[in-house]
């Protein structure tokens, strides 16, 4: 069975004079080279042109906040529980009165520490949490001196208020698995 | 005759361009592999990664300076420089361009226009091989002495077919070693290449294994010897080495189109010499002999990216069996027309 036409049948002979010149090859071979010269680079300069993710590119997570830039996560845990590699830590606490602006319902995540080193970027904390919270996005996680400073704390997980992630291409894939009908 | 003060200065400038050109060259030639393997290259320090060669160098001064306690101290030092200075001294005798005037006084735009001309460049290049040698010997490391035996062996066999490929030319110029003399009767489009292809052929092969370039990068050959005959050093004097091997393929690029692609002569010279002032045609003729240097320097890289390593064996197959026989069969042959034609 042949997978491509490009299959050459090997055949052990002498070389002929010609081709013990090694020059035609040479020259043969230098055409390639240098029509390679003009061709399209594949090179993607990377901090200023970022190449284009596919949707279901798994990168540096986000903890989202609702329309009112309240935070989604209650601290239930799931995902902590879900995480194959064991890298999110969470510490839980009760929402006090006038905090109601910043948390969603009664508990929220006081501590929210996903080590970056450890994550295995499988998405599975994605699929556990059932408040829309934690989402995986198209974002390269950042370059670091040290290890301790890969464990990313809530400071840099959850979005700004004003600068929201968009994470509608996750939910559309989500909405796909869980809800095959539609 | 011009006075000394002009020779100083032009050896002060050759020596400033072969540095340049040298560090330049490091920088062609990732920015030329990298567009055969459609990459880009270096692109990050200055506009088109132009400081590059600046930061190497940098780099290459800043580094730890090691000097194995069991290797000979002195000679460890003395490989590098000599391979640089042997490097840089092959560029006094190329003629650069034609005679400049200033004040009635004609210049040569040559350091020296000695009647030994090519003699000396053999001599020179030959002593090349002693860096190497003294520099891998006296590493005390069994890669480093390889590399070092790789590249004496390789340099003294592909030397025979490089002069035999000389002599017809001599044959061509009537017998004149001297430079000057080979690029004056190269007028227009008389150049050597037309006469001698086979022995072009032959020539270029063995610059490129005098070189220490691929195909013929043996001395160095990085997946069986480490580093070759620099395995041990580092710093500056790694750098001289790296430097050096680029200055020969600047200075063989020059010597090539001297000899066979009518040096700083082009169709049509003479007859800008009559309508332009002299010191202007003198400089186009060195921007028309650095054309051609830099043609060859591309094409040393080309063939550096497309041709893989010959096996040692096969090396020196080529230069004893191959190119030995055929040089001297293009001396007799050419002998054997001009003789015919002559009489």
């Amino acid at each position: 069975m042949q997978l491509t036409n490009r299959s050459k049948v090997v055949v052990q002979r002498e070389m002929n004079w010609i081709e013990k010149l090694y020059l035609p090859a040479v020259f043969s071979g230098m055409a390639i080279t240098i029509k390679h010269l003009f061709r399209k680079k594949a090179t993607v300069k990377y901090p200023e042109v970022q190449r284009e993710f596919a949707p279901v590119y798994r990168g540096m997570h986000v903890l989202k906040r609702d329309e009112l830039g309240r935070e989604n996560c209650t601290a239930c845990g799931l995902c902590a529980v879900a995480c194959p590699a064991e890298a999110i830590t969470i510490d839980a606490a009760e929402r006090k009165k006038g905090e109601e602006n910043l948390y969603r319902e009664e508990k929220y995540a006081a501590k929210y520490e996903i080590n970056m080193l450890r994550c295995i970027y499988c998405g599975l904390c994605e699929e556990a949490c059932p408040k829309d919270a934690i989402y995986l996005t198209d974002r390269i996680v950042p370059s670091e001196y040290t290890r301790g400073s890969f464990v990313f704390g809530k400071d840099v997980l959850v979005e700004k208020v004003d600068e929201r992630i968009d994470v509608s291409k996750r939910k559309k894939e989500y909405s796909i698995v869980n809800n095959p009908g539609k | 005759m011009e006075p000394i003060i002009f020779k100083i200065i032009l050896v002060a400038i050759m020596f400033l361009i072969s540095l340049g050109i040298a560090a330049y060259s490091t920088y062609a030639e990732r920015k030329v592999a990298a567009f055969l393997q459609d990459r880009i290259g270096p692109d990050r320090a200055g506009p088109y990664g132009l400081l590059q060669p600046i930061a190497d160098g940098v780099k290459m001064f800043l580094k730890e300076e090691i000097i194995p306690n069991v290797s000979d101290k002195w000679l460890f030092i003395l490989g590098p420089s000599m391979f640089m200075v042997t490097a840089l001294m092959t560029s006094a005798i190329i003629p650069w361009g034609r005679p400049m005037e200033f004040g009635g006084v004609t210049y040569n735009l040559q350091v020296a226009d000695i009647n030994i001309g090519i003699l000396y460049i053999m001599g020179v290049l030959s002593l090349g091989v002693y860096g190497i040698m003294i520099g891998g010997w006296a590493s005390n490391n069994k890669y480093a002495l390889l590399g070092a035996i790789r590249a004496s062996s390789q340099m003294i066999s592909y030397e025979l077919a490089m002069g035999m490929s000389i002599i017809s030319i001599l044959l061509l110029t009537d017998g004149s070693l001297s430079l000057n003399a080979i690029v004056e009767g190269q007028k227009g489009w008389n150049w050597n290449i037309l006469y001698q292809p086979v022995g072009f052929i032959i020539f270029l092969v063995c610059a490129f294994a005098e070189a220490n370039r691929t195909p013929f990068d043996l001395p160095e050959s990085e997946s069986e010897l480490i580093g070759g005959y620099h395995t041990e050093y580092s710093s500056m004097k790694l750098g001289l080495f790296l430097f050096a091997e680029y200055i020969n393929m600047f200075i063989s690029s020059a010597i090539i189109s001297t000899l066979y692609f009518g040096g700083y002569n082009f169709p049509g010279l003479d007859y800008l010499a009559t309508v332009l002032p002299t010191n202007v045609v003198s400089l186009i003729s060195v921007g028309a002999l650095f054309t051609k240097i830099f043609f060859f320097i591309f094409v040393f890289m080309w063939v550096r990216w497309t041709i893989p390593r010959f096996r040692y064996d096969q090396l020196m197959r080529l230069g004893w069996q191959v190119l030995l026989p055929l040089a001297i069969l293009n001396m007799l042959v050419t002998g054997g027309i001009l003789t015919f034609f002559n009489s």
